[in-house]
């Protein structure tokens, strides 16, 4: 055996976004570092908490400048002033002392405080605790030795999970991530599929210490360390083979989305923050059928500035150039906190205060969104959808303020349009009783639909299972959506996965949908999909 | 050396929140004395440098807030924290 075969390590995993992917291999969180980084004297160690406290303060010092005066400069505040407080940092010294590591003892002595305010009856209390958990991991990321712009591009990435914000701040360029935890239906899996990032999650433990190179094969579901040349052969042959069906989805790239009886379907994409629109050519979709506005806006600051989500929502606008952009509302909660804003500790997030529920508790944080919404209107055809719908009294409310946003903006002699308001339908209550509702276009968001239809945490990656798109309770229920839709001439739409994924493609053509809105990365693949579809829109598959 | 001691109504929204925490201790810094603030006029007493122990207190208002300092500029420390929480955490 070479000296190479003697160290490949094979560990399997669940595929959540397809692709091979191939570089420096990197762990990155504190629990996986631990045991690298071993453990200095105890005077190294506490310089290292102090060093890294400096950096830290450093950052936030830095964002305290780019915000200016406003909430978010306060909390900034507050967390530079528990810094330096010794009353924080002073346990952690003392644990130090004793023979802790740096991490360790500063993760023990936060956890502290952080307990002290999650238990908090006070809700603004309460609400503390994830600014205290932000600090923490960002003086542990200090510690670690290790900032975003460390990570190379092109990075294999080992965690026990990722944070959606964590995701944005790295460059995947030809990287891939595999997770110990996560799962196939979480923000940052369908992040990684709209930037075609290949990620496998549910990962076997084991300790990838002294491995510098790794390859993410998504088709056998294995991350393989530090691969032998075979090995290593191999997968440059299949590399190559993927690059050729990638040029193959290519051709329908560029083309409108036509089925092979030649009905056009309507192909748009889902956008996070607009920063991938950059590498993307608007000419390749039918504009943009969900901006998720949560992973543009991602702390309070940003909240409360009109003029900043103004622009942004501008830029977008002005990329689609004249094609429709729709704009979610703040979905918030579940897997997406805001510091300060989203509620911590819900014993049950998904089924808590998130989407329009957590907005209209917050209505001047809406009314700024909306507000900044209706003037970027006058820029673009521009579209306002409500996420988490239960009941239409909700949608109601937002129109309300909606319609009082533009009133104002007009009266303030703000230029401004007014635009459609349409809805999210992924809450079973809404989409069964889809008629009750007073909306100018649906989108169907399977996600979370399938989520609550099956009664399964789209987090419990065990739980993949159940939640297969195509099974009968999740197309019947789509179905009557659609019909109810066609019926009444309210335009309605796809923006969850499944319109990304190409096995559902006839399915969804089959249900009567014309109108899919997808990853960036699944344009092609997609459009081929439409392309060798045969039924018409009447003859398709219907569901049992 | 003498203790101060001085009171003044918390009538913040909310209470003793981040922000006005933050100006407390602020404030408190600017002196050379030892501060300390309390929920009664009898203690127990709480740095009022530290803005982890004045945030933790997580105090509703309205209320009386007490404050007491030791050292050489001990009365202008309670004089400057009085007025502060009098002008509802307006000045710096």
């Amino acid at each position: 055996m070479d000296r190479d075969a003697a160290r490949l390590l094979c560990l399997r995993g669940t595929p959540v976004s397809p692709g091979l992917a191939r570089g420096p291999l990197v762990l990155l969180d504190e629990a996986v570092r631990a045991g690298a980084r071993g453990l200095n004297s105890a005077g190294d160690e506490a310089a290292r908490l102090r060093t890294a406290l400096e950096g830290a303060r450093g950052d936030l010092q830095a964002l305290m400048a780019s915000i200016g005066g406003s909430e978010g400069e306060t909390i900034l505040a507050f967390q530079v002033g528990m810094l330096e407080d010794a009353v924080v940092t002073e346990p952690a010294l003392v644990a130090i002392a004793r023979g802790e590591a740096a991490d360790t003892a500063w993760r023990a002595a936060m956890d502290a405080q952080i307990r002290g305010y999650h238990e908090a009856e006070d809700l603004y209390f309460r609400a503390r605790a994830s600014d205290l958990r932000d600090m923490r991991d960002r003086v542990l990321r200090h510690i670690a030795g290790e900032s975003a712009a460390a990570i190379a591009p092109g990075s294999i990435v080992i965690a026990t999970d990722l944070s959606p914000s964590r995701f944005l701040e790295i460059d995947w360029n030809g990287g891939g991530i595999a997770l110990f935890e996560g799962s196939p239906n979480s923000h940052v899996a369908m992040l990684a599929r709209a930037r075609g990032v290949p990620m496998i999650v549910s990962l076997e433990r084991a300790s990838l210490l002294g491995h510098e190179e790794a390859l993410l094969d998504t088709d056998n579901a294995v991350l393989v360390a530090s691969p032998d040349a075979k090995t290593s052969a191999d997968f440059r042959q299949r590399q190559q083979a993927c690059e050729l069906a990638k040029a193959d989805d290519a051709r329908y790239l560029a083309a409108r989305a036509l089925t092979a009886k030649g009905e056009t379907v309507q192909v748009m994409i889902n956008v996070a923050d607009g920063s991938e629109l950059e590498a993307l050519d608007p000419a390749h979709c039918d504009g943009i059928g969900l901006v998720r506005t949560e992973l543009l806006l991602r702390n309070l600051a940003e909240l409360g500035d009109e003029e900043m989500q103004y622009r942004a929502y501008g830029r977008i606008l002005k990329w689609a150039n004249g094609k429709p952009v729709t704009f979610r509302t703040l979905d918030a909660g579940g897997d997406k906190p805001i510091a300060g804003y989203t509620i911590d500790g819900e014993g049950n997030p998904f089924l808590g205060v998130r989407g329009v529920r957590l907005s209209l508790l917050h209505p001047q944080v809406l009314t700024t969104q909306l507000r900044a919404l209706a003037r970027a209107a006058a820029l673009g055809p521009l579209k306002v959808m409500v996420p988490m719908v239960a009941n239409p009294r909700e949608l109601d409310r937002v129109r309300a303020l909606l319609d009082g946003a533009v009133a104002q903006l007009r009266k303030e002699g703000i230029e401004c349009g007014f635009p459609e308001l349409g809805m999210m339908v992924e809450v079973p209550a809404a989409a069964l009783t889809i008629d009750l509702f007073d909306a100018d276009f649906f989108s169907i968001g399977s996600n979370d639909l399938i989520q609550y239809i099956t009664a399964s945490s789209r987090d419990a990656g065990s739980l993949a299972a159940l939640q297969d798109p195509l099974q009968p309770a999740v197309l019947r229920l789509v179905h009557e959506i659609v019909a109810h839709a066609v019926k009444h001439d309210v335009p309605v739409s796809l923006c969850g996965d499944m319109a990304s994924d190409v096995r559902c493609i006839p399915a969804l053509l089959g249900v009567g949908l014309r109108c899919l809105s997808v990853s960036p990365s699944a344009l092609g693949p997609v459009k081929g999909a439409i392309a060798r579809y045969r039924a018409g829109a009447l003859e398709g598959a219907q569901p049992e | 050396m003498a203790r101060v001691a001085g009171s003044a109504l918390l009538n913040h929204e909310g209470g003793l929140h981040a922000r006005p925490s933050i100006k407390v201790t602020q404030l408190a810094k600017r002196f050379q004395s030892a501060v300390w603030i309390g929920a009664l006029p009898e203690g127990p007493w709480i740095d009022a440098k530290s803005v982890a122990s004045v945030m933790a207190m997580k105090l509703s208002s309205p209320r009386p807030l007490h404050f007491a300092a030791e050292g050489p500029d001990a009365a202008a420390a309670v004089d400057a924290l009085v007025k502060l929480v009098e002008s509802d955490f307006a000045g710096a």
